[in-house]
């Protein structure tokens, strides 16, 4: 491996993590409302969608952060003021941690947990008490109910979300997103490797269960109980405003945007190309410019993903309260857990 | 002083262990003496984050992540959720002290008294060196799939019969 020449200080590499954070977490939050929020959902109304700030309105985020940052900030008289201002923190704070252990390249990554599934998924599950406390403390029944329902869902499909990703976890023999990552561009399908061996073909169901939940979790449509506009104005986010509010609106996207990233570690190979292509034995030897080369195609693969979860979203009704739960506990559930057998059982076998 | 550490004592970590501790200490104390139950849960989730934040600086990091699974994304997640469905108040209440307080102070001190007697009694004198590297999951995995096998099933039989009883308290019919 082409190793970097210029020894950085221990401060130095935390504050190259904490802007490499940032970045991760915003960049694709911003991609994603442009390209799709903006324009994929203008076109499939047949409009254009903003044009005016910017070439082609790419400057409209910047507009549209403006106009949020200089509202006025109202907190409700009868909200509880502080846990009204910490909810919104809680649930990007949590987006924040997630990343940390998305892997982007061979040296470009933030930590290297052993268990990096389990942590990203552990930290998943945070987020949803700072929604609960959201809705709790803005001292509305719309913000409550919504509140209530987003616990609901959220708890409802973190299982699904978990067991799906156990098969990939035994396929691959490990916790680790990097070894992950190793595993599918160093496998081969029957000889043959071409292409290495992503998870999405063995694991195709499992794939489609991660990303059914992540559709639930990020409470996109057809999964918007919690904020359903036409029963509960905007759910638990109803009190909201001003700055407040992007910053709910930046963790939606954000999170999107992170819990794709894992999903094309899990199941798309992440950041790496087959290692066959340029004959790297293993993690060590993978060339330098990967670090360079990695976060690019975790880019591409993340606004793959978040393009399905948005045209999705674009495209299907809502469901019922009542179904939303059935789906997760009598499909979704018993699903993943058969695919675990059989993965287990196949994996012992061959 | 020098004479009270070991060679290996990595004082980073002591330091972020009194740190850490403090917090919890103070989170503790909130969660019983809060006039608003939410806020009392809000502390207990600092508490339970604190456990997690130990466990890291004692390098046992599945541990750690389990702490954050099992406890703030799960217990305390439902702990809210059934607090803001019953009763959910904003501002203060008045009735939330039972008449037996009193009596949690002695039972407290005295598990606290138990625990501290065990642990000073098995390690007296003996100090921890710092783990070089963090306890990895398949080594917990060997543990209790060989050794602890037994104690492993046994315990997911609790956890079967506390759901099943749940079901039958819930069912009226």
């Amino acid at each position: 491996m082409m190793s970097i020449a210029l020894e950085i200080p221990y401060w130095g590499q935390s504050l190259l993590r904490v802007l490499g954070g940032v970045g991760a977490v915003l960049l694709p939050a911003g991609t994603i409302v442009y390209l799709f929020l903006f324009k994929m959902m203008s076109f499939m109304q047949s409009r254009l969608g903003p044009m005016e700030a910017g070439p082609y309105g790419s400057m409209q985020l910047l507009a549209e952060v403006g106009k949020w940052l200089q509202k006025e900030d109202i907190i409700p008289e009868n909200a509880d003021a502080k846990i009204y201002k910490l909810a919104p923190v809680i649930v990007l704070v949590s987006t924040f941690l997630l990343v940390v252990v998305v892997p982007f390249g061979p040296d470009a990554l933030f930590t290297d947990f052993s268990a990096g599934v389990f942590y990203a998924l552990a930290i998943g599950s945070v987020s949803v008490i700072g929604i609960l406390v959201a809705g709790w403390s803005s001292a509305n029944k719309y913000s409550l109910l919504g509140g209530l329902r987003a616990a609901g869902q959220l708890i409802a499909y973190e299982l699904p979300m978990v067991l799906a990703v156990v098969g990939v976890v035994i396929q691959a023999g490990s916790m680790n997103l990097q070894q992950i990552v190793v595993a599918q561009n160093s496998g081969s399908i029957f000889g043959w490797d071409g292409v290495g061996f992503p998870f999405v073909l063995t694991q195709f169901v499992g794939f489609l269960i991660f990303m059914i939940a992540v559709q639930a979790e990020l409470t996109q449509v057809p999964f918007d109980m919690p904020i359903a506009e036409s029963e509960l104005v905007s759910g638990y986010m109803t009190e909201y405003s001003g700055f407040r509010f992007l910053i709910f609106f930046i963790g939606e996207f954000a999170t999107a945007g992170v819990f794709a990233f894992i999903a094309s570690v899990l199941f798309l190979g992440g950041w790496g190309i087959p290692f066959s292509w340029f004959g790297w034995e293993s993690l060590e030897a993978v060339d330098g410019w990967m670090n360079i080369v990695g976060p690019v195609i975790m880019l591409t693969k993340m606004l793959v993903l978040t393009g399905i979860i948005m045209w999705v979203r674009f495209s299907y009704p809502r469901f019922r309260e009542d179904q939303l739960q059935r789906f997760a506990w009598k499909v979704l559930i018993p699903l993943s857990l058969a695919n675990i057998a059989v993965t287990a059982i196949l994996k012992v076998a061959i | 002083m020098s004479s009270m550490l070991g060679a290996d004592v990595n004082v980073a970590q002591n330091v972020g262990f009194y740190i850490v501790a403090a917090i919890m200490v103070f989170g503790a104390l909130r969660v019983v003496s809060g006039r608003n139950v939410v806020h009392a849960a809000l502390w207990l989730v600092v508490v339970l984050g604190g456990v997690a934040a130990q466990y890291v600086l004692a390098a046992a990091e599945f541990v750690a992540i389990s702490q954050v699974m099992v406890y703030i994304g799960a217990v305390m997640v439902l702990f809210l959720f059934g607090i803001m469905l019953t009763r959910a108040t904003i501002g203060e209440e008045s009735d939330l002290n039972n008449k037996n307080w009193s009596i949690g102070i002695p039972v407290s001190l005295l598990l606290a008294g138990t625990l501290v007697w065990v642990i000073v009694d098995q390690y007296r004198g003996e100090v921890l060196s710092s783990p070089d590297e963090p306890m990895s999951t398949t080594a917990i995995s060997d543990v209790f799939l060989r050794e602890g096998l037994v104690p492993f099933l046994a315990l997911s039989f609790v956890l079967l019969a506390a759901a099943v009883g749940a079901i039958v308290l819930a069912r009226k019919d």
